[in-house]
């Protein structure tokens, strides 16, 4: 028979791809970012791969799988970490202030045999999950002041409900990783156009508070030119009071009669002086 | 294993035909065509013109070659008359399968990269730069993660129309726009640990970001605060990414812009114009006070100056310094002496009011 195959090459290359089928369904890559449930007739038989905290790369259950063909068929289920991303929440604090939450969670599927009982595939474990994500935010943050909500890792909130959502999870054989909030903004609407409004007046505020300062400081600074002249004039003056009083008095007239050539307009003067004055005593000649 | 046997005893038999056949005879007859010419070359190498020469060569290879087709031919003809194409299929399958085997079982990681090589999916080991091994394609497989390269999400952008407004400490709300650098450290992590690493990388920045700017003032994240909250920023995201074992390097968080809501930035504005007014207020009163006092300093010299000469003769200076003065005085201005002390004089005031510059105030 054997002969006669060799000597038939269409025969041949029809065995040739009758065992590649059989090997291709009998033997089954498993790479290191999937876990596999073999099923016998819609029956979870074994688990393939599964995620254990401690193993390392190389060392887990990955490689090859054999399975009985087509009796058996492979379930993927994803191994690596994946994300929940819920839709935006509205969180009302006790101080009834709103604010709208954005957050997401990162679980794993630890159990790979009750996910494909529970749910079947990861995104009916995320479907499942996202509301319940999105309720234990907002009785978590609804226990909370507003000013508590804007760092809520400061506190215990997030553990609690992570807690909560675990609880969840484990049903569907998933293990949250972490829960985080993304974003934290006040609604759009009346609560922003109000924030919007305190951080105006607040600056107006502050501005008005600089420029009042501005005006302080500018009349202190003249203020104490003023007395620095003062006390430069008096010090100079003080040494013969009678003489300043005559030098300053010739000053004052040379300035108030005589253009000093500055350009300013002078208002022309006219001087009716009597002959008793001191200035024309020897205009009288000497008696 | 027979069926294997006997192909390949078939295509060792073709080898064998196709090497004697061409290479034996062949070396034979080219020997003799190669004596032929040769010896007519050194008898008489520069008197005969070439052209004689030339044709005895020629005509001893192509009896030679004639005899060498018919000799194959024979052979070829005798044996496989109906499988002439054969041995080209074969041989191109070979060629085929020597070349898979090399380009598949032969690496070339590049100085930047990492060659991450799984064995029938399961993680073996991780190449360095230089030429790596592995088995051939369908059992090893060669993934090369470029592990220098540095790279950035955005988050945010600088232009007006979009704003990614964040809560400060302070209830205040600001517009920042940054960008994260990152690159790979760990490249069987990273390929193995989370499903999306780059949205992971974009979620756990925006929420570090949230976290760090919720605990600093609306002042501090607009100015000065700014590089510290990149630092912490870097340190929360790594932190986190390390806890989920990302196997990735945070190079570092930029912030691009960090400003007020285009809502409110006016009032923002107005902060730094009243700054600015506030300057020019104390600018101006410096400028008087420099003026009043330098004024004030040098009329005490001047009068320092006069005095210590007034004292040497008082009397003297005083009367000079009156006439001195009322000279001036009286030479720029309209005088009028009343003698007569019983004439009471008629003053025309209008007439001085006309003789006014016309430039007076109505």
């Amino acid at each position: 028979m054997i002969g006669r195959l060799a000597r038939n090459p269409i025969a041949l290359g029809i065995l040739a791809i009758v065992l590649l089928v059989l090997l291709a369904s009998t033997l089954a890559v498993v790479p290191e970012t999937k876990q596999a449930v073999v099923v016998r007739f819609g029956e979870p038989q074994r688990i393939i791969n599964r995620f254990k905290p401690s193993q390392d790369f190389g060392r887990t259950g990955a490689g090859l799988a054999a399975r009985i063909p087509f009796m058996e068929q492979i379930v993927w289920i994803d191994k690596r970490i994946l994300s929940v991303d819920m839709d935006r929440q509205q969180v009302l604090s006790t101080d009834q202030l709103r604010l709208q939450v954005d957050a997401f969670a990162r679980y794993r599927i630890v159990d790979p045999l009750r996910m494909y009982i529970a749910a079947g595939t990861e995104e009916r474990v995320s479907d499942e999950l996202r509301p319940i994500l999105g309720s234990a935010l907002r009785n978590e943050l609804g226990k909370r002041p507003f000013a508590s909500l804007l760092s809520p890792e400061r506190g215990q909130m997030m553990d609690n409900i992570q807690n909560a959502l675990n609880r969840v999870a484990r049903q569907y054989g998933a293990e949250i990783v972490d829960v985080r909030i993304k974003r934290a903004d006040l609604p759009e609407g009346t609560p922003l156009e109000s924030a919007y409004q305190r951080m105006q007046t607040a600056r107006q505020q502050e501005a008005r508070s600089i420029r009042a300062q501005g005006l302080k400081q500018a009349q202190i600074i003249r203020a104490e030119a003023d007395a620095e002249a003062a006390r430069t004039y008096a010090e100079a003056f003080g040494k013969d009071a009678d003489f300043y009083d005559f030098y300053r008095a010739m000053q004052s007239y040379e300035a108030s009669f005589v253009d000093n050539g500055s350009g300013q307009e002078m208002g022309k003067s006219s001087i009716i002086l009597s002959p008793q004055n001191d200035y024309l005593r020897e205009f009288r000649g000497r008696r | 294993m027979i069926k294997k046997f006997g192909w390949g005893a078939r295509l060792a038999a073709m080898m064998n035909e196709n090497r004697g056949g061409p290479w034996g005879t062949g070396g034979g007859s080219g020997g003799s065509g190669g004596g032929g010419s040769g010896g007519g070359g050194p008898r008489n190498p520069w008197g005969q013109p070439p052209r004689k020469g030339r044709p005895l060569g020629t005509t001893g290879n192509v009896t030679s070659l004639d005899e060498f087709l018919k000799k194959s031919r024979a052979r070829f003809g005798g044996r496989f008359p109906h499988q002439e194409g054969k041995p080209y299929w074969l041989y191109g399958l070979g060629v085929f399968l020597v070349l898979w085997l090399i380009f598949t079982s032969f690496h070339r990681i590049g100085p930047q990269e990492r060659g991450v090589v799984t064995t029938f999916g399961s993680y073996e080991r991780t190449l360095g730069p230089g030429i790596g091994f592995s088995w051939p394609a369908p059992v090893s497989r060669v993934q090369k993660i470029d592990v220098e390269e540095i790279r950035t999400i955005d988050i945010g952008s600088p232009d007006a129309n979009s704003e990614n407004l964040i809560l400060t400490g302070d209830q205040n709300i600001i517009d920042l726009a940054y960008s994260v650098r990152w690159n790979i450290r760990d490249p069987k992590l990273y390929l193995y640990q989370i499903k999306d690493t780059e949205e992971t990388i974009r979620e756990v920045a925006e929420s570090a970001m949230r976290a760090v700017v919720a605990g600093v003032s609306l002042d501090d994240a607009i100015g000065s605060g700014r590089s510290g909250i990149e630092q912490r920023v870097e340190q929360v995201m790594q932190q986190l990414l390390n806890d989920y074992r990302a196997g990735v390097v945070i190079r570092g968080v930029a912030i691009k812009q960090s400003d007020p809501p285009a809502a409110v930035n006016d009032a923002f504005k107005e902060v730094s114009a009243a700054q600015q007014q506030a300057q020019t207020y104390m600018n101006d009163a410096r400028a008087y006070a420099l003026q009043l006092t330098a004024k004030a300093q040098g009329e005490a010299a001047a009068f320092d100056k006069v005095y210590s000469e007034y004292r040497l003769a008082p009397e003297v200076t005083r009367r000079r310094m009156y006439y001195e003065t009322m000279e001036k005085v009286l030479s720029r201005v309209d005088k009028t002496v009343v003698e007569a002390p019983g004439v009471t004089p008629y003053l025309a005031l209008p007439e001085i009011q006309k003789r006014a510059p016309a430039g007076v105030p109505k």
